[in-house]
């Protein structure tokens, strides 16, 4: 216990987490604010407010070079080239087997440049398969100099103009500007995980605190950790890596192949068209409950007693009153409606195949 | 004039007569996050102590509760079932769970006096 726990990242914000009485836990190998007041008044702020995160622990990397020369092009499953500057693009980086190495956003910043940012967890891994696959080019990891705040709620774009100016509310929706923000060089995106209008604030991590500290002082803007974090990116339906996807799993059977373009070329793509000629062998779906529970990672999922499947994300919603989750069941059990029974233990539940966003009334697009 | 008993899990029972009012402890209720969930067991239902008697979930666990004391099952708080947040609000008054009626009070003597569960708290 004392090892894995010496043995965490802290990010620059450490202390004032501690100071505000965060609940902290081991995320990703970092030590992280899980929750401060709580998790459903910190949810609540978010959709009603504006919620600041702490989002230190994700990873960076800088490319600089020829983009096309580099097989920086080639490296994952969306066109990098067909990003505009100024725009930003989800999409993943996989293994031969189609496997999902990473989700991740690629910022291009210039025509030779972009920033592409990864889960804390896996950036270790991406860092090196992403420069073994690379023939040029100046690839750099920028994690421990790199600081990101998110500020995500329908108040959070008049929280940023009247801090940093109105050319905050200029910005339209997935897009991002380079800015000079408390005298050093930022970058402030319009994009976010919550279902509301939001940022994300990447810059220098020794002016982090600084932000942090200023953002605070507004009255409209509380601290949310981790937990409400995950409710809130559950509520609009968006996957986990680690929980919802990982190297074993594919974005088709993931149902993310709208963030797959099979006419380029990246690695598992052979792998990927040879899974689409035959029917999946299992495929994620998402369910409400039909009353309070909540469905847990690992929960078994069922038709009467026998097992089809199994939970891999789940809250209780409080926007909709119910348990929500994510989970992989044999195709036949994925179309809308269907009813699942979920179970672990002596706790079992009703559920039915839904869609997603989960929670559709947010102010992301405001 | 009512007497208050807790359990090692948490539990407490205020006894009056042969009416053993049941529900969770204040600490059990800080420790469990918000209330998202209770179940409540039938009106009628005979528990033996420290049997399951309900369940609860909160956005981090889900818990069984288990009967302080033995007896049947008179009376359950079914607001909690709608407003499960109550019990985060006032776990030792408002938001009692399950009223029983006490079989013997022989029972009570293994349980916990409030001096000896705030004992036992720090000693945790």
């Amino acid at each position: 216990m004392s090892d894995a726990t010496t043995a965490l990242f802290a990010t620059p914000l450490n202390i004032q987490h501690r100071a505000l009485g965060a609940l902290m836990a081991p995320f990703g190998g970092w030590d992280m604010p899980i929750q401060y007041e709580g998790i459903i008044a910190e949810h609540r702020w978010c959709r009603e407010q504006a919620a600041l995160f702490d989002i230190c622990h994700m990873g960076e990397f800088q490319f600089k070079g020829d983009i096309v020369a580099a097989g920086l092009e080639d490296l994952f499953t969306f066109s990098i080239t067909a990003i505009p500057v100024g725009r930003s693009k989800y999409g993943f980086l996989l293994n031969e087997q189609g496997g999902i190495i990473d989700d991740l956003i690629v910022f291009r910043m210039a025509e030779d440049e972009v920033m592409i940012v990864v889960n804390a967890a896996t950036a270790p891994n991406d860092c090196k398969v992403i420069q073994s696959r690379l023939k040029g080019g100046q690839f750099t990891d920028i994690t421990a100099a790199t600081a990101k705040l998110d500020l995500q709620g329908p108040k959070s774009r008049e929280v940023l103009v009247d801090l940093l100016g109105g050319w905050v509310a200029e910005i339209p929706y997935f897009k991002f500007v380079q800015q000079t923000v408390l005298g050093v060089p930022a970058i402030v995106s319009r994009t976010g995980y919550t279902g509301e209008l939001g940022y994300e604030i990447f810059l220098p991590a020794d002016k982090v605190g600084e932000l942090w500290e200023k953002l605070l002082a507004d009255e409209r803007v509380k601290p949310a950790g981790l937990g409400a974090r995950d409710v809130l990116r559950l509520e609009v339906g968006y996957s986990l890596y680690g929980s919802d996807i990982d190297e074993a799993t594919t974005p088709l059977e993931a149902d993310l192949a709208a963030f797959v373009k099979l006419d380029k070329q990246f690695v598992g793509k052979e792998a990927l068209l040879k899974q689409q000629e035959q029917p999946l062998k299992r495929v994620k779906v998402a369910f409400k409950v039909t009353s309070r529970r909540t469905p847990r990672h690992g929960f078994g999922i069922f038709d009467g007693e026998k097992q089809i499947g199994e939970v891999t994300s789940g809250v209780f919603s409080p926007m909709l009153g119910c348990g929500i989750g994510l989970g992989y069941v044999e195709p036949g059990y994925a179309p809308l409606g269907t009813s699942l029974t979920i179970k672990q233990d002596r706790a079992a539940m009703e559920a039915e195949v839904c869609t997603v966003p989960f929670f559709t009334e947010g102010s992301v697009r405001g | 004039m009512s007497e208050i008993y807790f359990t090692k899990e948490h539990e407490w029972v205020k006894v009056s007569g042969t009416s053993a009012v049941c529900g969770i402890s204040d600490h059990a209720a800080h420790e469990l996050g918000d209330i998202t969930f209770v179940e409540l067991p039938a009106v009628g239902k005979q528990v033996k102590q420290f049997e399951v008697l309900a369940a609860i979930e909160s956005v981090k666990a889900a818990s069984d509760i288990y009967a302080p004391v033995s007896g049947k099952v008179v009376k359950v708080n079914s607001e909690l079932e709608d407003a499960p947040e109550k019990v985060n609000e006032s776990a030792e008054e408002a938001a009692w769970m399950v009223e029983l009626e006490l079989a013997d009070a022989g029972e009570l003597a293994a349980l916990m006096t409030k001096v000896q569960y705030d004992e036992y708290l720090k000693s945790l």
